[in-house]
């Protein structure tokens, strides 16, 4: 999941540090990922996993690091 | 004819519908009957899109010149640009990605004589024109500040620049509340330079924008805001939005204490202009931007509803402050 992770940021996340280079808790934003990178990086994964993120999930924190973003696909995924 | 009837509106197709009726217009609609009644705005037949009288217009001109003396220590360009703005700017600065539904397009005729004769067909007819209607490279400005951006390319001097930048905007957001116009004016005051210093204006022009209110007898108050993103991901940009105190609103109870409307805001952009236009501030860096805007036509609204339809019966220091 996490290599599925690293592309979906690699391919919208805009960050200004090459993916492979992140640790799981590197913060994305901090990495130079904008609001609106997060917004394409959330629409891409919800493609990729064939999810949809809840309501409550639409905030800055679930798509901080690949381990949030992990957290929030699981807790989609065995819902 | 009643004032109170709901006016009809054009729909996306380009024909004449009614508007559905809102729940809460109840609450807007005695001070829209006093509005029209009195005849300080003319409606047009678009909900939103109003004639103004020589009386609101002296309002909403002392309104304007008030600004520009409380900013007269900013020593800031002095910018005004037409209400239609390029879409180079417009593709470029981040608006279609977060308000598509508000962007007002400008099209043009480019067929041939069969071509000009179905539209002529299809306007006789009511039907939809956008078929035989072109883009052009032009839409019109959503919010005031955004043309100046780009003709600020390069790097700013030691301390950031300032301008003041004045005019009307277009959103399309179709509503019989007279403080939800389509077309309207702002008269921001920009800053461009680093991240504190963006900061430290929009701290600064909140508190003065309180106290300029507050002076014209308006009860206000400033709060954290969010602008309308559209759709699903809007919510998520609304969110760190507010997460990160990016807007904020200066508000004041018009038709219920607990209903409150803004009537300037001020924006924190980061590097969301700077980025794009190739502003940099002195120390080489991508500028941070920060604008506070007054809202002339809802500051306007909002004086007229708190002190009556005319003004030569406001109060003395109300008018002074208004017309020195």
């Amino acid at each position: 999941m996490d290599q599925e992770i690293r592309q979906v940021l690699a391919e919208h996340g805009r960050l200004a540090v090459d993916v492979s280079s992140l640790d799981e808790n590197t913060d994305l934003f901090a990495a130079g990922m904008t609001s609106h990178a997060s917004v394409n990086v959330m629409l891409a994964l919800e493609d990729a996993f064939d999810i949809e993120f809840a309501e409550s999930m639409l905030k800055k924190s679930t798509f901080e690091s690949i381990a949030s973003i992990r957290a929030g696909v699981l807790e989609m995924t065995d819902a | 004819m009643s004032t109170t009837e709901a006016i009809p509106t054009t729909g996306p197709d380009g024909r004449t519908v009614p508007s559905a009726p809102s729940p809460e217009a109840e609450a807007w609609q005695p001070f829209r009957t006093m509005l029209l009644d009195a005849g300080l705005l003319v409606p047009t037949g678009v909900d939103g899109l109003y004639g103004r009288s020589g009386t609101y217009e002296s309002v909403a001109e002392g309104m304007d010149r008030l600004v520009l003396r409380v900013g007269a220590d900013q020593d800031a360009l002095s910018m005004r640009f037409p209400p239609v703005m390029p879409w180079a700017t417009f593709q470029r600065n981040g608006y279609l990605e977060s308000f598509p539904d508000q962007m007002g397009s400008v099209h043009t005729f480019r067929g041939n004589e069969r071509d000009h004769g179905e539209l002529l067909r299809r306007t006789e007819e009511d039907e939809d024109r956008g078929p035989l209607l072109a883009t052009t490279d032009m839409v019109l400005c959503p919010a005031v500040c955004h043309p100046l951006y780009p003709t600020l390319r390069g790097v700013l001097p030691e301390g950031g620049r300032r301008a003041e930048v004045y005019g009307y905007c277009f959103r399309h957001e179709p509503s019989t509340d007279p403080f939800r116009m389509q077309a309207f004016r702002q008269h921001d005051y920009v800053y461009l330079g680093t991240p504190d210093g963006a900061r430290a204006h929009r701290d600064l022009w909140i508190e003065r924008g309180l106290e300029v209110l507050t002076g014209l007898g308006l009860e206000v108050e400033s709060v954290v805001a969010n602008d309308p993103f559209f759709g699903r991901p809007g919510r998520m940009l609304a969110a760190n939005q507010r997460i990160e105190e990016l807007k904020y609103e200066i508000v004041t109870p018009v038709y219920a204490t607990d209903r409150q409307t803004a009537i300037s805001s001020s924006n924190c952009h980061l590097d969301h202009f700077g980025r794009p236009f190739g502003i940099e501030s002195a120390d080489g860096e991508v500028a941070h931007t920060a604008c506070f805007g007054f809202g002339i036509d809802r500051i306007t609204l909002a004086l007229l509803h708190r002190h009556g339809p005319d003004p030569d019966t406001w109060p003395k220091a109300v008018r002074s402050t208004l017309w020195p």
